[in-house]
């Protein structure tokens, strides 16, 4: 028979151990892909991936037209989603207590946080692109502000429900009514949070493929026309990585190498504002 | 037996009832809490004095479920009556928390807040509100070179005395403090009891404390609770030195509570 602590020791130490290998192959599986986007993707990058347009087969090229098309509409989803997505996780946070309204509204929300992107896709090309009659940078922008919006209630959500109730009290103790308890006291007390979860947003839908296949499909040439069909960095990827010539594989990795560092970079930006928020409280 | 005499009366509660759900925590509550004096609230935990203090201002309404039976009478005015201004009631009755809480944002603006919810002045005029406000609460000097940094940046004490400025600012005409002092060290805890002294002058002050000895020091008039009842109110000093219910006697002598 073993003692009792001998076996707690041992759960511990064995427990620990789990814990550490499973991080390793997370961390290791994480390191794999990095190293290889690095390795393979570096050698497609040069100056003319900014400046020239995608190339046709077998000649040389770059992205400018897809990093553009990307940029532009990231940037219309975002500010399209953010206000909803705020608005709405606000609501859920501070004045559904009652009711039924609230408890349904955030089923759908997590319905829509975990659809298929493709099945987004799909919506917009039915409800927009066919009455349109033809692809364009809006129809993108509209398929990505639908991912933006259930990322945004979430984390909007989830960090307002952070904010201690003993501050609201206190707020309302003065007789604040209570869209200013929000706006000026708990919206203040969870900026970062909420900042955060923009972020994540932008983070998720610089990288979705399938939403602007229906969409914004894709263009040969430089276009700002937002109601014309628009060149883009996932779908660029995507053609290219599934073509049979060599440089349209070099560029599709380092558009892949692009799209990652610029995602990790948001992060990163993200975390550090958050611990500079955060410790001047 | 529950009225102080030779002073007026500030609020007045009657056959007051009080229900989280379907569970009565108050139960019938018959009590006038003077004007300009300090009342303390005392009684083992969970005997529904923080409750109490809750319905003066209505602080239960933020939460479904919670609600008030019976009568409040502010100056007179039944508070708990349908179509009340909250709002309005909370300017008038202020509250101090257990728990220091600082807004997030600078110490200036954490007083100018509550004042800009009601009153529109001039930057001047706010500046001697806000100067006023942080004098009344004994703050004022600690803090006059870095009015700009964050409330979060001052001691617990400190931030504790920036609520009571922030709850004075307002200018209401009652105080609630819901045990203000015990999260706080004995110097601290000594000041905010000088200031409670102090605002009596100006303010009808209503404090729940765990602390039997600090009752028996900042105020005049002592309420033990037990059990969501009233035991027994009176002048703080007779119900110290000559309880008339064994039930006070034995939780203020120790022997049970």
């Amino acid at each position: 028979m073993i003692s009792l602590n001998a076996r707690r020791q041992f759960a511990n130490k064995f427990n620990l151990l789990a814990s550490l290998v499973t991080m390793i192959v997370g961390l290791a599986a994480l390191g794999w892909i990095l190293w290889t986007l690095v390795a393979y993707g570096l050698h497609g990058v040069s100056l003319d991936m900014f400046t020239k347009m995608t190339p046709p087969p077998g000649s040389s090229g770059g992205l400018l037209n897809a990093i553009v098309g990307s940029l532009l509409m990231t940037l219309v989803a975002t500010l399209v989603g953010t206000p909803i997505g705020i608005l709405a996780g606000t609501y859920l946070a501070e004045f559904g207590q009652r009711g039924w309204l609230a408890p349904s509204t955030r089923f759908i929300n997590d319905i829509l946080l975990s659809a298929p992107s493709i099945v987004i896709g799909l919506f917009v090309y039915e409800v927009y692109v066919i009455s349109t009659g033809h692809f364009s940078g809006w129809a993108g922008s509209f398929a990505l502000s639908l991912i933006v919006i259930p990322v945004v209630v979430r984390t909007t959500e989830n960090m307002l429900k952070l904010v201690p109730d003993s501050l609201r009290e206190a707020a309302a103790a003065l007789g604040s009514p209570q869209w200013k308890i929000v706006s000026m006291i708990t919206w203040r007390a969870s900026k970062a949070g909420m900042l955060t979860g923009v972020l994540l947003a932008v983070a998720r839908i610089s990288g979705e493929t399938a939403p602007l296949l229906f969409t914004a499909l894709n263009n040969q040439f430089w276009s700002t026309n937002m109601n014309a069909p628009m060149a883009n960095l996932p779908v660029v990827i995507f053609q290219m990585a599934m073509s049979p010539y060599d440089d349209w594989h070099n560029l599709a990795w380092a558009g892949a190498l692009l799209i990652t560092f610029a995602v990790l970079g948001l992060s990163v930006t993200a975390r550090i504002l958050f611990r500079q928020q955060s410790s001047s409280h | 037996m529950n009225q102080p005499m030779d002073h007026s009366t500030k609020i007045s509660l009657r056959n007051l009832n009080f229900y989280y759900g379907k569970t009565l925590a108050l139960k019938n509550i018959n009590l006038e809490i003077p004007e300009r004096q300090v009342t303390a609230f005392i009684g083992p935990s969970g005997c529904g004095k923080s409750t109490l203090l809750r319905t003066m201002n209505r602080m239960y309404d933020l939460y479904p479920g919670q609600r008030a039976e019976g009568e409040i009478l502010l100056d007179g005015d039944n508070i708990l009556e349908k179509g009340t201004d909250l709002n309005k009631l909370r300017a008038r009755v202020g509250m101090v928390f257990q728990k220091p809480t600082p807004f997030p944002m600078s110490i200036y603006d954490n007083i100018a807040f509550g004042i800009k919810l009601y009153e529109s002045m001039k930057r001047s005029a706010m500046d001697e509100r806000v100067e006023w406000a942080l004098k009344k609460a004994a703050l004022w000097n600690e803090v006059k070179d870095k009015l700009n940094q964050s409330g979060y940046s001052l001691s617990g004490g400190q931030q504790q005395r920036l609520c009571i400025a922030r709850g004075i600012a307002v200018k209401p005409d009652v105080l609630l403090l819901d045990e203000p002092a015990s999260a706080l060290d004995p110097i601290s805890t000594a000041r905010i009891e000088e200031l409670v002294h102090e605002l009596k002058t100006d303010y009808t002050i209503a404090i729940v404390t765990h602390n039997m000895q600090q009752a028996a020091r900042v105020s005049d008039f002592t309420a033990y609770m037990y059990l969501g009842e009233m035991i027994e109110f009176g002048k703080t000093d007779l119900v110290f030195t000559n309880p008339k219910q064994k039930a006070t006697e034995d939780y203020i002598t120790g022997k049970f509570g």
